[in-house]
């Protein structure tokens, strides 16, 4: 098996991070991975992204020419990142923040209001937990048991309040019903 | 016993000079090696070393030459436009056979350039650099864990010839994470045990270094030689240092090469992208191999002899971030009777797994030599 990600937003949507917890993920299912953040001149607001593999062989190039999947969060990712979407590939697209609709339609799109479902939770910059919740729903890349640890893992040291609305906002993402 | 972890190359060329013993890192930030100085600003303390961000890069490269001299394992780290100013220094580093360990994770250029990977400093690093008759040793690591284990090796081979080692790796390996095996036994140094036993090991390894010549001799650290003769038989002791290197130290991996009519010679990242082609291409059944570089200076030219042992008359292609600074040690190492074509993309791009593979097809039957070969887009 070999995913290979890309996940893009704006500065303070939590993008690295989730990028991060899918590297841990793979880190805890005992896989390769890497995982290449965009470090340009980025600004805040401006827009972030990374590309994450994953695979049970040996990682070459860190570099995504085509995505097997693309975690979108924002409009100009999107306008950006559709065309490295390869063909039958999955666009997991949040609804709340992009009013626009993909112009290829050979790759699965998936929509979730990702940022409403996070308001819902009540706190906005959850939109990354319900992302990955749904994310990790469809493509089923690790058990349960290992994406709870990973999550407890990576907020370690952390106020309760936070690793119980986390918890609650990846569970929001991985109950949301999504179409098989 | 190990631990699995997640980190970034730059951290982990970090951890892993803290691990060998570095006890002082001098620095002025640039991107994208920052990492390196932000983690060193937090862990040196932990273990009782120094931590300094300089003023200039001058400053820092100074810094670490006078902690080279007291004895203490030391090192500099920066991006291509910064190491350009520290040739001052390492000159003299190497003028005063002093070990200390030069991180230089590039970005393109020429002038400040951007910020995006490249591999332009080849022969910056490889052939001096700065003035006279000197060379560093320098290693090239193609991954995250490799960044961790050659910046350890830096350090004993720093140490074993009293010259100055530079690891040489990208933008790309410094940001991205993967994780790696480090030994956990070593992963926390307290404090006040690693503050005394560097300074003990210190005093009692190097005789030569500055550790106040109470009830001895003094030592003299020095690159200044006046009196004539004398910068003659240095010379003429350092050429033999080099000779001994080449001779020991020359590093490499090669892949799939026994029956290749075409074989990449590529190294770092660069190395990393042609292995992906050089799968696709075998699925096709075209026979490519890979010689890739860990040791860029001494540059390892026994691999290719041992090639050219085999009789075959096989075809070389460079590939670098570069416009074709590698190539010419390959075209040394081989000699006029072989061919060697270039791939090589900088200011930004990174040739690709489809255009490294679009070149060795295109080569694959091509009689005569022809440059460059360098993909348009």
């Amino acid at each position: 098996m070999t995913e290979k990600i890309i996940v893009a937003g704006f500065g303070g949507q939590g993008i690295m991070i989730m990028s991060k917890f899918l590297s841990c993920l793979a880190v805890a299912t005992d896989r390769f991975t890497t995982y290449l953040p965009a470090y340009g001149a980025e600004v805040r607001g401006g827009t972030a992204h990374c590309m994450v593999i994953i695979s049970d062989e040996e990682i070459y190039s860190p570099l995504i020419e085509k995505a097997d999947s693309a975690i979108i969060m924002n409009e100009p990712s999107l306008i950006r990142f559709e065309n490295r979407i390869k063909e039958g590939g999955v666009l997991f697209l949040n609804k709340s923040l992009i009013n626009i609709k993909p112009k290829r339609n050979d790759f699965k799109t998936i929509e979730v209001p990702f940022t409403e479902i996070a308001q819902g939770t009540g706190n906005i910059k959850c939109a990354n937990a319900v992302a990955l919740g749904a994310y990790l729903a469809y493509k089923k890349i690790a058990p349960e048991d290992k994406i709870y640890a990973v999550l407890y893992k990576m907020l370690d040291g952390l106020s309760k309040e936070i690793i119980a609305l986390n918890q609650k906002a990846l569970e929001e993402g991985l109950n949301y019903g999504l179409p098989r | 016993m190990s631990e699995k972890i997640l980190i970034t190359g730059n951290e982990a060329i970090a951890e892993a000079a803290i691990q060998a013993g570095a006890r002082f890192y001098a620095g002025y930030p640039i991107t994208p090696q920052n990492e390196i100085p932000a983690y060193m600003a937090k862990r040196m303390p932990e273990v009782g070393g120094v931590f300094i961000q300089s003023e200039s890069e001058l400053a820092a490269i100074s810094m670490v030459m006078g902690a080279a001299a007291c004895g203490f394992r030391a090192l500099t780290s920066s991006s291509s436009p910064g190491i350009s100013l520290k040739q001052e220094g390492i000159s003299y580093i190497a003028g005063a056979e002093l070990p200390a360990v030069i991180v230089n994770i590039m970005r393109a250029g020429p002038g400040l350039g951007n910020i995006w990977p490249a591999q332009s400093d080849y022969f910056q690093a490889t052939k001096g650099g700065g003035h006279g008759d000197y060379h560093n040793i320098v290693l090239a690591p193609a991954s995250v864990q490799e960044a961790f284990d050659l910046t350890q090796f830096a350090f004993e081979l720093a140490d074993k010839y009293r010259n100055p080692v530079m690891v040489l790796g990208d933008g790309l390996l410094g940001q991205m994470m993967e994780p790696i095996l480090v030994p956990r036994s070593s992963f926390l140094v307290p404090r006040e045990e690693s503050k005394q036993s560097t300074k003990h090991e210190a005093q009692s390894t190097k005789t030569w270094a500055l550790t106040g010549c109470k009830d001895r001799k003094p030592n003299l650290v020095a690159s200044f030689r006046m009196r004539e003769g004398d910068l003659e038989k240095l010379n003429q002791h350092l050429q033999e240092k080099y000779q001994e290197i080449e001779g020991k130290e020359q590093g490499f991996e090669a892949l799939d090469i026994a029956d290749a009519n075409t074989i990449i010679v590529a190294y770092g990242t660069m190395a990393r992208i042609a292995k992906g082609a050089i799968k696709t291409l075998r699925a096709k059944n075209i026979k490519v191999g890979l010689i890739r570089p860990i040791t860029l200076w001494p540059f390892p030219k026994d691999i290719f002899d041992r090639v050219k042992g085999q009789g075959l008359r096989v075809k070389f292609l460079a590939v670098e971030m570069s416009y074709g600074q590698m190539v010419e040690d390959v075209r040394l190492a081989v000699g006029s009777e072989y061919m060697v074509e270039f791939l090589g993309r900088s200011g930004g791009g990174i040739p690709s797994e489809e255009e490294i593979a679009y070149s060795v097809e295109r080569i694959a039957d091509r009689k005569t030599k022809r440059y460059p070969l360098n993909a348009k887009r």
